[in-house]
């Protein structure tokens, strides 16, 4: 380790990092260089199974992020070859190194995820987590993950987080925005009970795995419209997670929203709220307001920020948030958000820029918690 | 969900008239709006009905948590639904509360949405005849809507021209859940047609486009389906400026109805952001997305947005201009706006004025 790494690991500012905190980065994107790669993490039974069907030489990659496109990769983070995040030592520097984060958690967004066989998905997902161990989480210290889990199949996604558990660096447990049901319907419930279990907030992260058109009215004609719709997707899991009783079953649970934006946040409670008011004897296990169960479940990432052009205006959005606690610090490298590492806006870097960089996330994810106070103890 | 009624107040002549841009009238019974049907269609709709993309005929997926969806109070003491009697209308709504002029916008027969589009156009043109016969020339203080076949733009073209030279009928209806985004091309000669008859186009919550209700999976209770009207909008205001609508269609005027509007500055801050990220996909898009919004884009204030502090909606009428906001009570739904009681006190009188009456009377020519 670097003295640099060694200081971030610890909390404190590194010399020339860009914060007066050292940042958790609660979203970056490491890449599987390809399916080849995953091999050697398979059982004999699908790795034949992989090569017969030709499937090594895929990239499962998602249609909802296209790796061509210089919209979703900043030009100056896109690795010479390769896939954009498969470039370990670019992705220390550039995503690590440069913010002086402490912390990154890797979101490792792979189409094995969200396979319609669910065993061929419970298979990518555990060669997958065991290439995250290896490849990523070995490598460099700062390195923290999530547990990728087949999403159709809470049984296999159930047994998947019990095994990774035991490696404190998978700290969350990770799904897609757009899946086949709502995600606070009870079918899932056995995957949070698992989760609150071991401490693993669930992360919800942009994306779809096209099971349903992207919008409520059909299929858009533009990439552009897809990822707008995101925050719709993320709007109806919320809501989703309130109104089937998931956080009054799961008093512990907490969800983070990644790539979500969050300046829709507080129009939505506003409307839930007063629908709640309305028509609540339909679901009587909501006893608290929806806005009250948002704040305590719910926690965003930062990027993107989706602000109002005007500095006034976002400040008054982050008021109405009603919660210091809720942003947590990202970069969403490599998909380009801002400008060299101006990832904190203006109006989060003042008094409540500690909390955003590094105390929220601490906060809502114990295991960097136990693991940030080992480190203090013993560095 | 009403608990309350207040006895109407006998001095409504001395305050504020109000233009209520959403007040559903229905017939009596489906024999009142089939007389209008051809021969042919009369038998098709007794013996076929409604052939529709959900599961029940006679209702959502979702059953509603009132009876008609309505006020407990909106029932006609001489029997009929809610909505169906013209004298009980005026005497519960039209009087009382001040209405100078109400637009009527049908929902229960889903015209728009028939699979059959033969009939679909049949049964919208027989739709506007009855609002013509049973509500229009009998009541001055009332206005409809065009209903066309949504899903058949050759058709609703031409039932818009046939519209097109009666005042009485001030606008095009649209539902927003159509079979595909209403801002891809098949939908561009209704849109089209609506600017050159120079009528606004209304997009009222609802339709049957045939998708899913969330874009993640059906939900399991009406609460949600109720509030996934609100990211239907959403998607629909995101396809109409992103298709390029506005671009091709610069004299378009839009108004959403009875879906809020808390949530479209920030729908806008996302869109202009993103848009920097990705225009080079949509180079046919001249200005920020939120510019379009902001010249042809108006929104009905049913049912207004309550944050938890009142104020904060000023924030939000600042930011779309209260220029764009049209009074709606949503009458005789159980989620009716009390025009007395709406919008608390966070509305000067002059302010007052113009959205529950002003901005209306400007954008329909009133």
């Amino acid at each position: 380790m670097t003295g640099d790494n060694a200081a971030a690991a610890a909390g404190v500012r590194a010399a020339g990092a860009p914060f007066a905190v050292a940042p958790i980065d609660c979203d970056i994107h490491p890449a599987v260089p390809g399916i080849r790669a995953l091999l050697p993490y398979f059982d004999e039974l699908w790795r034949e199974m992989i090569v017969l069907r030709g499937i090594d030489k895929l990239a499962l990659s998602l249609t909802s992020y296209p790796t061509g496109a210089p919209a979703t990769v900043r030009p100056d983070w896109r690795p010479a070859s390769g896939l954009p995040g498969s470039d370990l030592g670019l992705l220390q520097r550039q995503a690590l190194d440069a913010f002086g984060s402490q912390f990154a958690i890797c979101n490792v967004l792979h189409g094995g995820q969200l396979l319609h066989s669910e065993d061929m998905a419970a298979a990518f997902c555990s060669a997958i987590n065991q290439w995250i161990a290896r490849e990523l989480l070995d490598r460099d210290p700062r390195l923290r993950a999530s547990i990728l889990i087949p999403l159709e199949s809470p049984g296999m996604a159930v047994e998947e987080i019990e095994r990774c558990s035991a490696d404190p660096r998978f700290v969350q447990v990770l799904f897609y925005a757009m899946g086949e049901m709502p995600l606070g319907r009870r079918r899932f419930w056995p995957i949070y009970e698992a989760a609150v279990k071991h401490g693993l907030p669930i992360g919800v992260h942009a994306g779809s795995g096209y099971r349903h058109p992207p919008t409520t009215i059909g299929w858009p004609s533009y990439f552009m419209e897809d990822y707008i719709a995101q925050s719709a997707a993320f709007e109806t899991q919320l809501l989703s997670f309130v109104t089937e009783g998931a956080f009054a079953k799961f008093p512990e649970l907490k969800v983070v929203f990644i790539e979500s934006g969050f300046t829709w946040l507080p129009a939505f409670m506003w409307r839930a709220n007063k629908t709640w008011r309305g028509v609540r004897a339909e679901v009587p296990w909501v006893k608290e307001a929806p806005p009250d169960l948002v704040r305590h479940h719910l926690r965003l990432t930062l990027q993107p920020v989706d602000p109002p052009a005007d500095p006034k205006a976002f400040e008054r959005v982050l008021d109405q948030l009603g919660s210091e606690d809720m942003l947590l610090f990202s970069t969403d490298y490599p998909h380009g958000h801002f400008e060299g590492t101006d990832a904190l806006p203006e109006a989060l870097a003042g008094s409540v820029a500690e909390k955003v960089l590094a105390g929220n996330a601490l906060a809502t994810y114990p295991r960097l918690r136990q693991q940030q106070s080992v480190r203090e103890i013993a560095p | 969900m009403n608990v309350a009624v207040r006895e109407p107040r006998a001095d409504a002549a001395q305050r504020l008239t109000i233009v209520d841009c959403d007040i559903h009238p229905n017939p009596r019974s489906p024999d009142e709006v089939r007389q209008f049907l051809p021969q042919r269609w009369q038998r098709h709709s007794a013996v076929f009905g409604n052939l529709s993309r959900e599961m029940y005929s006679d209702t959502i997926g979702y059953p509603r948590m009132a009876p008609a969806i309505s006020r407990g109070d909106a029932w006609p003491p001489g029997g009929g639904p809610p909505g169906s009697d013209l004298e009980f209308m005026r005497r519960q709504h039209l009087d009382p509360n001040g209405v100078e002029i109400g637009n009527l916008i049908p929902l229960t027969t889903r015209g728009p949405d028939q699979r059959n589009l033969d009939y679909a156009a049949a049964l919208c043109t027989a739709l506007n005849d009855w609002q013509l016969e049973y509500w229009l020339r009998k009541e001055p203080r009332l206005r409809g809507s065009v209903m066309v076949p949504a899903e058949d733009p050759a058709a609703a073209v031409a039932e818009i021209e046939r519209r097109a030279d009666d005042p009485l009928f001030v606008q095009v209806l649209l539902p927003p859940r159509t079979g595909e985004p209403l801002g891809r091309r098949r939908y561009r000669p209704t849109l089209a047609a609506a600017a050159a008859a120079n009528r606004p186009v209304a997009i009222h919550v609802g339709g049957q486009g045939g998708h899913c209700v969330t874009s993640t999976g059906w939900p399991s209770y009406y609460i949600e389906e109720h509030h996934s009207n609100v990211q239907t909008m959403q998607s629909l205001l995101t396809s109409l400026v992103v298709e390029g609508v506005f671009e091709d269609i610069p004299g378009l005027r839009i108004v959403l109805i009875e879906s809020g509007f808390a949530w479209v500055p920030p729908l806008c801050w996302r869109l202009d952001s993103q848009w920097k990220r990705f225009r080079e996909e949509v180079p046919h898009l001249k200005l920020l997305p939120s510019e379009y919004v902001r010249r042809s884009v108006w929104f009905t204030t049913q049912p207004l947005d309550e944050p938890e502090r009142p104020r904060d909606l000023i924030d939000v009428v600042s930011w779309l201009g209260l220029d764009r906001l049209l009074l709606s009570t949503d009458y005789p739904h159980w989620d009716y706006d009390d025009p007395r009681q709406v919008f608390g006190g966070i509305l000067n009188a002059r302010e007052k004025a113009q959205v529950y009456r002003d901005n209306a009377k400007a954008f329909y020519g009133y």
